[in-house]
């Protein structure tokens, strides 16, 4: 299965193996020294001995590096790490913790104005932090080499060396499945994961200034990345798929223990409307991601949920006066989205591709002009036009009063902790439709009109009946949370629910969480909208450059994984047809189909 | 609406009962263009009926007029006695399966996946029940992963059910449509040039799995342009030239048509027709 064992640099393998150990150790050790005089650079990097802001960023990855280079001396045990060998994701920790460091090196000295500002111990970082990715191409790879670049700019330059890191790297690797483990411990793997999970997530929600969020992007994306080459990702998602029951446990665990992280009511805000935002991505997924139906119109449906509970709210600004409690309120949210969807989906749904699309773009922004326009001017006196529903009171549930912070021994839960807990419950009842409805003949049906409407007719399949079905599901679920968004956010006011903005949830938005966190999955738009909602949030500073550079990373996402950022099985195959081929171990009897390798053959052979 | 099959009868001199397909009088316009004019056409119970003719004779018009993809401009086709509706989706619960001339699998689902779809009108488990997963629900999945897996096993691809389509070789994909269409336990099973694109190995292999498929009591009309295939396998073979059906019957009736050798060799010089000397001579 290899093909080239050289390293990119001529190094001994013991130097190159002690140098990636002590690079590790020394960037670690780094980040205690202070890297600029003054505590105007956000985190306060002055202080020796007590890492702050980005400092922890270059530790954690400086440990990183530590420990993945443990299996290189053959430290029992270690080697479960790194199913695939520990040499390529050291090439990509190596360079996780040099981009961090160096990219908090030149933040403090662009924002400081000058290399003035960094102090001797900056330096001595940014040497540390090189030091891994040295030794590390010093290491054998199974990815192959590439000469210097021909010529060409400074853009060129960039790109080949980038491609010939990329290539270094080697593709991710198909693993063979693993003994299990016993049982107890692959629940605790699980549930150790579930914790770090919530540490990352966690991490990243709270980040208070746009530099940290950026150096936390660039960690946690390489990381991810040398994780999945090391296989540890395959390894662990082939556990969590066995024990399904106590995965979906672990995971609601930690995200129920969100809110009890925190101390300030802030974060909880954020967290609950991410969780908003990313239960009506994934009612979408239902529509674009298995029916295959573009609904550009799709945030209509919350806002429908939204009005329909603040009007049985017992808002002063209600003209029904009607006072439901939750659940009454979620059914007829539910309930008047779901006809909403129908009556909007009956005739539409008789298009295909594009024309659906545009279709239901038209019918999104006719619902956001409808509830403007029916003000008691233009129109019957139903919504207050732009002034919206306001004062809607807090839920009580059970006597549970949402309004108010309760104290739980050490804890205390505020306002938006107690929503957070709610809406963590509408997501998991989502979570549950997703999942049963898209392992059943229903989803199969839907998934079969996606794949081929003419020839899943001619299976039986009524293609429209099941196209609506989808339609009214999807709108149903997004009702139900908008029934929750309208408590949260104390008014209902038309302007959110439009097609494009620069704020979620919108529907371009909404689509764009689904397609870039990968269609079809469950995982793949929760992560996804949670992307979308944290970058526009933290990259605040960047002023009236916001949007600009929102949509350069979105491009950039998408040429480099366009099946979404966690791929459904289908999808990886659909867009990643040519790296696949030679792949599969078990087709090797179709010699005729495969007696020339070709380049996509040799390169993949690595793996 | 039921599908339920008795074992086959004796292919032939069961004439006497009622045909389980009978098209009469089909015509399928499109503008000006008559593709399909005025055919008849019946399938009894157990038989093998081959529809040949030169390309874009309108054999495949005829096919989709049968299985309601198009609604013939004129004329009624019945299946058991009964007017069949003008809705594919209807056709199929009615009883009646197809495959396609260039394959339409559903590329990206696993190789059981697609036959569980197939059996999509003889299960009814809406979303409600796929959401409660009630004991009658996992029952039922339970039982059609089995009869997929049977239908998988019947083809030999048991042991690649978890396979994407896609991956699948040519002659492979070729059979998974069959038994994507049989998992929907028609009683007539409408082949769309099953063997193009095969060698003669896999003609042969085909030809056997067409009989397999009989003697579980399925008719068949099948739509070919391997001469030595349709004479092999059929009890009765139509020919279609122009739109038209020119004849019908056995073996040696089509076989020694003067109007048969005319519409696929061409007609000799002095004695030509107006019937469609140009068209090609295929096979």
């Amino acid at each position: 299965m290899t093909t080239t064992k050289s390293p990119a640099l001529p190094l001994p393998l013991p130097a190159a193996k002690a140098l990636v150990l002590a690079g590790g150790l020394a960037t670690a050790a780094s980040a205690f020294i202070h890297w600029t005089w003054t505590s105007e650079f956000p985190g306060d990097l002055t202080i020796d001995g007590y890492p702050g802001g980005l400092q922890i960023l270059t530790l954690t990855a400086g440990l990183l590096i530590a420990l993945f280079s443990l299996p290189l001396y053959g430290v029992k045990g270690t080697r479960w790490l790194t199913p695939a060998g520990p040499n390529a994701p050291l090439l990509v920790l190596g360079a996780a913790a040099a981009a961090t460091t160096w990219f908090t090196l030149i933040a403090i000295s662009t924002e400081l104005g000058g290399l003035a500002n960094l102090e001797p111990g900056g330096w001595i970082a940014g040497v540390a932090s090189l030091l891994p990715l040295i030794g590390a191409l010093g290491l054998p790879q199974t990815g192959s080499t590439v000469g210097l670049p021909s010529s060409g700019g400074v853009l060129a330059i960039t790109k080949h060396y980038l491609g010939a890191f990329t290539r270094l790297v080697g593709p991710n690797p198909d693993l063979a499945p693993v003994k299990p483990l016993n049982r107890w411990v692959e629940t605790l793997i699980i549930i150790a994961v579930a914790a770090l999970g919530l540490t990352v997530f966690t991490y990243g929600i709270v980040t208070e200034y746009g530099e940290l969020f950026i150096g936390f992007l660039i960690l946690t994306g390489l990381g991810t990345w040398a994780l999945m080459r090391a296989g540890l990702i395959s390894r662990l998602t082939a556990l969590t798929a066995r024990h399904r029951g106590t995965t979906t446990a672990a995971a609601f665990a930690a995200a129920a223990a969100f809110p009890f992280t925190q101390s300030d009511d802030h974060f909880a805000s954020v967290g609950v409307n991410i969780l908003i935002f990313a239960t009506v991505a994934l009612g979408l997924n239902v529509v674009v991601g298995l029916a295959g139906l573009l609904d550009l119109g799709y945030v209509a449906f919350l806002g429908v949920g939204a009005y329909a509970a603040a009007l049985v709210s017992g808002s002063t600004s209600s003209p029904t006066g009607l006072h439901l409690p939750f659940w009454g309120a979620a059914l007829v949210g539910m309930a008047a989205a779901l006809v909403f969807g129908v009556v909007i989906g009956a005739p539409t749904l008789r298009l295909r591709g594009d024309y659906l699309a545009i279709v239901t773009l038209g019918f999104g922004e006719i619902f956001r002009i409808a509830v403007n326009s029916l003000d008691g001017v233009s129109g019957p006196k139903v919504t207050n036009g732009p002034n919206g529903i306001r004062n809607i009171p807090d839920l009580d549930i059970l006597g549970f009063d949402f309004g108010q912070a309760h104290t739980f021994g050490a804890f205390t839960l505020g306002r938006f902790a107690n929503y957070f807990l709610l809406m963590l419950l509408v997501t998991a009842f989502v979570v549950t439709v997703f999942s049963r409805a898209n392992d059943s003949r229903i989803g199969r049906a839907w998934v079969a009109i996606r794949e081929d409407e003419t020839a899943a007719q001619a299976m039986g399949i009524n293609g429209f009946k099941l196209k609506l079905l989808a339609f009214a599901l999807g709108a149903a679920l997004a009702g139900l949370a908008g029934t929750v968004m309208a408590h949260v956010s104390y008014s209902v006011v038309p302007d959110p629910y439009q097609f494009a903005g620069a704020v979620p949830p919108n529907s371009a938005f909404l689509v764009a969480a689904v397609v870039l966190g990968g269609m079809g999955t469950i995982a793949g738009p929760l992560l996804g909208a949670t992307m979308l909602y944290l970058i526009p949030e933290k990259l605040v500073f960047l002023k009236e450059y916001q949007l600009l550079v929102f949509g350069i990373a979105l491009v950039l996402l998408m040429r480099l994984r366009p099946e979404g950022l966690i791929a459904n099985r289908r999808a990886k195959l659909e867009f990643h047809e040519k790296d696949d081929e030679p792949a599969a171990p078990a087709e090797s009897d179709d010699a005729p189909a495969r007696t020339e390798p070709g380049p996509a053959g040799l390169t993949t052979a690595g793996a | 609406m039921t599908t339920q099959t008795v074992p086959a009868p004796r292919p032939e001199g069961s004439t006497a009962a009622a045909p389980l397909l009978e098209a009469s009088g089909v015509i399928m316009r499109f503008g000006g263009l008559t593709a399909v004019n005025n055919v008849d056409l019946t399938v009894n119970k157990g038989e093998i009926v081959g529809l040949i003719g030169p390309n874009g004779a309108g054999k495949t018009t005829f096919f989709n007029c049968l299985t309601g993809l198009y609604v013939p401009t004129e004329g009624t086709v019945r299946y058991q006695g009964t007017v069949l509706p003008p809705k594919p989706h209807l056709v199929t619960s009615a009883g009646i399966a197809r495959t396609f001339q260039n394959i339409r699998l559903f590329a990206n689902m696993t190789v059981l996946e697609n036959v569980l779809v197939g059996r999509h009108t003889r299960t009814k488990e809406g979303l409600i029940s796929a959401l409660l997963r009630g004991p009658g629900y996992k029952k039922a999945e339970a039982e059609g992963r089995e009869k997929a897996m049977e239908l998988l096993e019947f083809i030999g691809l048991d042991h690649k059910a978890d396979h994407l389509s896609r991956n699948l070789p040519y002659g492979e994909q070729r059979k998974l449509e069959i038994a994507r269409a049989m998992a929907s336990e028609p009683g007539l099973l409408l082949l769309d040039e099953p063997t193009a694109g095969m060698n003669p190995q896999e003609t042969r292999a085909a030809e056997e799995l067409v009989f397999a498929i009989r003697d579980k009591g399925i008719s068949i009309l099948v739509i070919e342009h391997d001469m030595r295939f349709i004479f092999n396998l059929c009890d009765r073979t139509a020919v279609l030239v122009q739109g038209q059906k020119i004849v019908e019957g056995d073996k040696e009736t089509v076989q020694n048509d003067e109007r048969v050798i005319t519409a696929y060799l061409g007609a000799p010089l002095e004695g030509a027709t107006d019937a469609a000397a140009s068209t090609e001579a295929d096979q």
